[in-house]
């Protein structure tokens, strides 16, 4: 089997603070990481390896620095990594994305195989968008396995494959054709520790790069800003209304209490809610 | 003139002329016969774009036995419904649902398509989006349109861990789409006496040309259903751990509502993601809220702060929460918190459990 892993290298989204004179991002210092939903397909990936045999091709799209995020997937015990970089792939939203992100996976089948399975995280960290994983699917006509937080059974043989998809109300057990794209839930598995000979491989290793250069029939008009049919408009920092309501207070705790239940039945609140 | 406008934004090739696409389309999700609550609140604040448009709102409900959530559509602000009934499409299927919507949308030619911001929701909408191909806006909180000619829709969402808000364009294709979360836009209220026009529209895909098959669905009941609680009590750091989530619980209990948690608490482990209110959980408006050891970081409050009457109790009276509460109780939550129980037990003529003593006291 070949499984493809999708990853993105992210700016860890909960480091990043506001400046609160100029309102806009501070960037400054934010640790970059692989975006952890795709870290648990790349986990899934290698638990399929590990018990059915299969090779494991990361594949980023990104600015060069993004080698480092393919190093740490090779660390873990991933086979080869992919970074597809160009200039003219910059400002892609998520169409362009998984235009790009599509034609090399068809590359990539090209070079090691055909692929069984392409693993993308549910969503990035930055983007949090979950849109490139069902893109990539359509682009490449697989079948789509979203929001899956458990692989119950790959069958090779059969090529059919069973997950569980976990929703808002529920737990939805689905049987599909391979190939597939799944996207993957942190539910999905526990990330495991680079070992030490795949740590050292990760030192030596040299990912492959593919640049516009590398798909001779790409479209020029489907990448990039160019591409992407989404601009971003205005920005701004959500100023949360101000109310600065009454301060309840009183000499115990059930004088608080009382007075706090007073208000809350004093109005027709009570009523709308039902209260008797 | 809004084709000329759009020429400005630097594209060399000459715009396509989206006059024929009018009309707001929402595409209603269901399981099992019964309708997402955010279709309908997607329906209110659809209904709001369409008038600003001077335009047609339309539905498309799909699924197998289902005629009534056409009808439904049609109370809830629908002009129009399509509807498409099929054996095939008893459960969501990526492939035979998103062919119908592609049919719908190439046939109608909305110059907007809105779907909740679900699992289902956003699985389809990334895929037709694709087909199309047109662009996709995940996750918006917050929707508009300037008026025409541009009728361009203004599609805001949370950014950075809801740091920011960001609005979001499409210029260059039609439709525009995105997908909103559950809980933000209010349902108009249901009107019987709109009777519309159901517009019947065939099934493309034969069952056996679908892979995918349903094999169950395991319904999670006691899951918490945050967006469309009328009554959150929620807690956070200042709760110290996951045993005084039971106080939270018989305060909600005697007040009708469910329990929520900031982040903190759900980062801590101290309960499940489920109950999580603001910062990649859920967006609320209850009727009531209880914002009970939660400091009030803009990451939680953006989630919950246009509910109706908020609630703070906080030992530090200069945390951020009390800017946006209505009633602020500056004290020990774990003797504030029963009391409030009991007062509201005794109100309603509820009776007096022995745990409330006892849970009170566990923490003292």
């Amino acid at each position: 089997m070949h499984i493809v892993v999708c990853i993105k290298q992210v700016p860890d989204s909960r480091e990043i603070r506001i400046d609160p004179k100029t309102n806009t991002l501070i960037r400054q210092g934010v640790p970059s990481i692989v975006n952890f939903y795709d870290k648990h397909g790349l986990e899934e990936a290698l638990r399929i390896k590990d018990e059915l045999g299969a090779r494991v091709t990361v594949i980023t799209m990104g600015p060069p620095p993004a080698e480092k995020a393919l190093k740490e997937c090779i660390s873990l015990g991933a086979d080869e990594g992919v970074l597809v970089t160009d200039r003219a792939f910059a400002g892609a939203d998520t169409l362009a994305t998984s235009y790009v992100l599509a034609k090399a996976i068809r590359k990539a089948e090209e070079t090691w195989g055909s692929v069984d399975i392409v693993f993308c995280g549910k969503q990035t960290l930055d983007g949090d968008t979950g849109q490139v994983g069902p893109g990539i699917a359509c682009r490449l006509d697989l079948e789509q396995l979203t929001y899956v937080g458990k692989v119950r059974k790959v069958d090779p043989q059969a090529r059919r494959i069973t997950v569980e998809r976990h929703l808002e109300d529920g737990i939805e057990v689905v049987e599909t054709s391979m190939p597939v794209l799944v996207t993957a839930l942190k539910e999905l598995n526990k990330i495991r520790r680079a070992s030490l000979p795949g740590m050292i491989r990760a030192a030596r290793y040299k990912p492959v790069v593919w640049t516009t250069a590398d798909f001779p029939d790409l479209d020029r008009s489907q990448i990039g800003l160019k591409g992407s049919p989404t601009i971003v408009g205005k920005t701004w920092v959500p100023e949360v209304r101000k109310v600065d309501g009454e301060r309840i207070t009183g000499d115990t705790p059930q004088q608080i209490a009382e007075q706090l239940v007073e208000r809350l039945w004093s109005g027709d609140l009570s009523t709308r809610l039902g209260w008797n | 003139m809004a084709e000329q406008e759009q020429q400005t934004v630097g594209q060399k090739e000459k715009e396509p002329d989206w006059s024929e696409y009018r009309g707001v389309m929402i595409v209603v999700e269901q399981r099992y016969g019964k309708a997402k609550a955010v279709s309908w609140q997607l329906l209110g604040k659809g209904r709001e774009l369409a008038d600003k448009l001077e335009t047609k709102l339309y539905a498309l409900v799909i699924g197998h036995e289902v005629e009534h959530l056409a009808k439904e559509a049609g109370y809830y602000g629908a002009d129009e419904v399509y509807l498409c009934d099929a054996p095939e499409l008893k459960d969501y299927r990526t492939r035979p649902y998103s062919r119908v919507c592609l049919k719908v949308i190439h046939q109608v030619k909305p110059e907007i398509v809105l779907f909740g911001a679900t699992g289902t929701g956003r699985d389809l909408a990334g895929a037709i989006a694709t087909h199309l191909p047109t662009g996709l806006t995940a996750d918006t909180t917050e929707l508009d349109v300037e008026p025409p000619p541009s009728r361009l829709l203004l599609a805001s969402r949370p950014a950075f861990s809801e740091k920011m808000m960001a609005t979001i364009l499409c210029k260059r294709y039609r439709p525009q789409m995105a997908t909103a979360r559950a809980g933000v836009f209010q349902a108009l209220p249901r009107d019987e006496s709109r009777e519309v026009p159901i517009i019947r529209v065939e099934n493309e895909m034969k069952e056996e040309e679908i892979a995918a098959r349903v094999l169950e669905f395991i319904s999670e009941t006691g899951k918490v259903n945050l967006e469309e609680a009328e009554i959150i009590v929620a807690g956070g750091r200042g709760l110290g751990g996951p045993e005084a989530f039971g106080m939270l619980k018989e305060l909600a209990d005697a007040l009708g509502g469910v329990v929520g948690a900031s982040r903190a608490a759900v980062d801590a482990g101290w309960i499940s993601h489920d109950h999580q209110v603001g910062q990649t959980g859920h967006t609320v408006r209850p009727k009531l809220y209880f914002a009970i050891g939660i400091s009030g970081a803009v990451q939680h409050t953006v989630g919950m702060s246009n509910s109706e009457v908020i609630v703070a109790i906080n030992k530090d009276e200069n945390a951020p929460i009390f800017h946006i509460a209505h009633y602020g109780i500056v004290g020990d939550l774990f003797k504030i918190v029963p009391a409030i129980t009991e007062a509201v037990k005794k109100k309603r003529g509820l009776p007096f459990g022995p745990e409330l003593t006892t849970t009170g006291g566990n923490r003292a």
